[in-house]
Parts: structure tokens; sequence; C-alpha cells
């Protein structure tokens, strides 16, 4: 049972870490200067370099999502609801969750490896003993920039999305582009739409902050590296279900 | 009476059971190059990186131009900071910015000891010059070689012009010609800003070229101390060791 509770010690040890990085974050935020050139490149970089996956993969979902539940929906002569079921899915859940998981993989290991090679070859130390501070200039501006970029990305790629699943059904029911969004917005209320919009703010907010604490405190040299941006990746999906599941409590708990 | 620039006294350090330093002392006074010398792990660096707060100590005081560092605020901190500079073993070079912004980056965040500056290139070019490498502005650290990166990474400490640089192995990696042009840098630099120095290296070259007093760590303490030649003469084997050839 040893393995068991080294598993639990390890994990508490883990949370606790990460629970004291998060509070430095909370410490720097509002200190001055705050480096806004740096939080620009930052959503910038971030923003752009996942664009791309993000649109081609909410593309992907949307038809996929639509040509699998067709048929059955066909059967039970409920096709006309294709559009308000495929909107409602891919605001509340499929789009921000995905989303999120590939800015997990795609940013949060490219912040682990960035910032964890910039530990190993001393140049956060070189930062801290030239009087700058690296929490201000590494580490809030990017959990900043990914707290504003993943809702913008999620927002792309809900509408892509939906973009793929009315080819579909345009192709396949001969919906017209007018029609078939007409369905999906009046599908929605604020209740779908608020609680999903704010989770994506604490889903950037998680993928900067994990990815920055990997990066931040990465040992081992070239190694702890690659160790740091994988585990960026793996703790951030986990951290990420989590807040989801949190998310959907309280908005049942909410508007039931 | 000498004026110690940096005061060390009784300092302890251990990570775990492994005990680094223990009762370690020295002063630095205005204006001397002190080189450290000790094998590898005897805890050189460990101390070195005590004095500007990037290991914290167990025990022990540590002055530096008359303040005691243990209860500095981070303004304080911050402003000493401009005072000591500190040129790491590989340079640590950020490597997503260019020769440039390597050097205008600590400058442009000590607006309280230099005001708001609107063109760095006079400072750059200068900090540059120092070193001999006024035409690499726009290079790319991976661009540099080993020697030029050691001498960028001094420009971008020597550009804050501070009354105290500490050298983590300064020559350590590089070829014996380079090695001893970084040296004649060094030795250049601290005639003309008045630095004081304090240099680690187990380069016995380097301690002899460069140093105007000698401390040996040896079991965490300051072993001995004194001038190369009145080292270099002693008859104890744990001195002697460090000068066989």
């Amino acid at each position: 049972m040893n393995w068991f509770w080294s598993g639990i010690i390890g994990f508490l040890a883990e949370t606790g870490a990460l629970a004291a990085f998060a509070g430095k974050f909370f410490k720097n935020v509002f200190k001055r200067p705050f480096e806004g050139r740096e939080f620009l490149r930052q959503c910038y970089h971030l923003g752009n370099q996942s664009l791309f996956l993000v649109a081609v993969t909410g593309f992907i979902i949307g038809l996929v999502i639509t040509l699998q539940s067709r048929p059955k929906m066909t059967e039970l002569g409920a096709d006309a609801w294709i559009p308000a079921m495929v909107g409602v899915s891919i605001i509340r859940e499929i789009g921000p969750i995905i989303t999120a998981l590939i800015c997990a993989g795609r940013i949060g290991s490219g912040i682990g490896a960035e910032l964890g090679s910039m530990r190993v070859t001393e140049q956060i130390d070189a930062m801290e003993v030239s009087g700058t501070h690296p929490i201000r200039y590494l580490v809030v501006t990017r959990v900043l920039a990914t707290t504003l970029m993943i809702p913008i990305l999620v927002l792309i790629s809900d509408f892509v999305a939906l973009f793929g699943s009315f080819l579909i059904e345009n192709i396949k029911g001969d919906v017209s582009f007018v029609l078939y969004f007409d369905s999906v917005l009046n599908s929605l209320s604020l209740k779908d739409i608020i609680p999903s919009t704010i989770k994506t703010f604490f889903f950037g907010f998680a993928i900067g902050l994990v990815g920055c604490f990997k990066g931040y405190y990465c040992k081992n040299g070239t190694a702890g590296v690659g160790i740091a941006a994988n585990t960026a990746v793996v703790e951030t999906s986990m951290v990420l279900f989590v807040l989801d599941f949190v998310a959907v409590l309280i908005t049942d708990l909410i508007f039931q | 009476m000498p004026n110690s620039i940096i005061s060390i006294k009784n300092l302890y350090k251990s990570f775990g059971s492994h005990h680094v330093l223990r009762d370690f002392s020295m002063n630095l006074e205005e204006g001397e190059n002190v080189v450290i010398m000790g094998k590898s792990g005897s805890g050189k660096s460990v101390m070195i990186k005590c004095l500007v707060g990037l290991e914290s100590y167990d025990a022990g005081t540590i002055d530096i131009m008359g303040k005691n560092i243990n209860n500095l605020s981070e303004d304080e901190w911050d402003d000493l900071r401009t005072e000591v500079g500190f040129l790491f073993q590989g340079s640590a070079l950020y490597d997503s910015m260019t020769v440039r912004e390597n050097l205008e980056f600590p400058l442009r965040r000590h607006t309280k000891k230099f005001g708001e500056i609107e063109d760095t290139t006079p400072y750059v070019m200068e900090a540059l010059e120092n070193v001999g490498l006024g035409h690499t502005t726009e290079l790319m650290p991976n661009e540099l070689s080993g020697g030029m990166k050691r001498r960028i990474a001094l420009a971008r400490t020597l550009i804050l012009k501070p009354r105290i640089i500490l050298y983590d192995e300064p020559t350590t990696g590089l070829d014996p010609i380079t090695s001893k042009e970084i040296l004649i840098l060094i030795k250049s630099i601290q005639s003309k800003y008045k630095t004081s120095s304090i240099i680690i290296t187990h380069d016995v070259d380097c301690a002899r070229f460069i140093s105007n007093r000698m401390i040996l760590l040896i079991d965490g303490k300051n072993y001995a101390e004194g001038t190369y030649e009145e080292l270099s003469q002693q008859k104890d084997p744990n001195i002697k060791a460090f000068f066989k050839m």
C-alpha cells in the first residue's frame, strides 16, 4: 500500500505547490510595471499558433457530429431538431472542452517547454538577478494571455463547428444558411451561453497557469524540459475535466 | 582600515543532510578581485547565489554595501541588484532576443536608477564596445560562439553599471586563448569601472592572473586565505593539492 500513500502525498504536494504558484500570480498581477508589450506579444503568439488547429478541429467535429447523429434523427423523424441538438452540444460542452484540450496540448506544452528551457539554461535566474521579476514578465503575461485568448479561440471553434454541421445539413437535407443558424440561435438561451463562456476563461487560466508552473520549476536539465512539457499537458487535461465538472455542477445548481 | 563592500559571516547552507557551507566567512573590499577556489560540489556557486538571493541560506549574515540582505524588501532587492552584477557560467543570454534586446532588457526596467530612456543605443553600444563586440547588435544568441556569448553576458551585466560583479566560473568550457581574452577583459573592466569582484573558479591560471586575494573553500569553510604567492607556497597538503599541475 506504500505506493498508494506516496501517490496521495505526491498529489497533495503537487496541488499545494500549484496553489502557491497561483498565489504568486495573484500577488504580482496588479503590480507595476505591467509588461504590456510582452502580454500583447503572447496574445498574438498563442492565438496565432493555435487558430488553424482549433478551426480545423472544430470544423471536423461539426461535420462528424452531424453525420453521426443524422441517420438516427431522421429515423425518429426528428431531423428538424439536428441544428438545435448540434448547436446546444457544441456551445455548451464540446466546443469549450475540445478546444481547451487542444490548446492544453499546443499552448500548455509550449509554455512548459519554453520556461523549462529558460530555467535549465539559467535565463530565469539571470532575469531575477538583474532585478526583473520573472513571475511578472514570464508568468503573469502568459497566464493573462491564455485567459483572454482561449475564450476567443472557443468562440471561433464553435462558429466553425456549426458551419461544418451546416454544410452537412445543406448537402444532405437542403437546409439554407439562414434557416440553419436561425434554428441554432432559437434553441440557445442565456443559460447555455453564459456559463459555457465563463468556464472558458477558467480553462484559459488553467492552461496558462499549469504550463507556467511546470516550466518555471523544471529540474534535471534537458530531460526535465521534456518532462515539464509532457506533464503540463497531462495535468492541464486533468484540471480541465475537473473544472468542467465543477462548472456543470454550478450551472445545474443555479439554473435548475 | 579597508572598507568591506561585501561581508559574509558564519554562513551555513545545507541540502537535506548534505552540509554545503559550514561557518563560511569572508570579506570583499572595495576595488578588490577575490578568487574563490574549491573542488566541484564544494559550494562555491551556492555561496555566490546566496549573495544575490537565488539561494536561501540556513544561518549567518550577509551584508552588501552595508545592508543586511536577510531583511530586504522587494524594492530594496531591486535597487541592490542594479549594483551587483552576476555573470553566469553558461552566459544565460535570453535566446528569444537579439543581442541588443538582451542588453536593453534590464536597462528599461530600472527607471529608478536610469530614468525613462528614450534611446538605448548609446548605452548598448558603450557596453558592447567595452567587450569588443559592437558589430553584433542584431545577432541572435545561437549565432554567437561560446566566447562571444560570455562577452555579451558581461556587457549585459555592465550596462547596469554595477559596483560589484560576481563571476561564476567565467572561463569554464572555453579554449585557453578565449579564456585568456576573457580574463584580460575582466581585468580591464575592473580597472576602468573600479568594480569589486568575486570570481568563482577551479582554474589556477585564472586565479593567478586575476586575483588580488584568494580564498580556498574546503569542507564548506574558508580554509585558507591570501595572495596567490602566499597560498602556492603553503605546505598544507589540502592547499598544495590546488596548485599541483
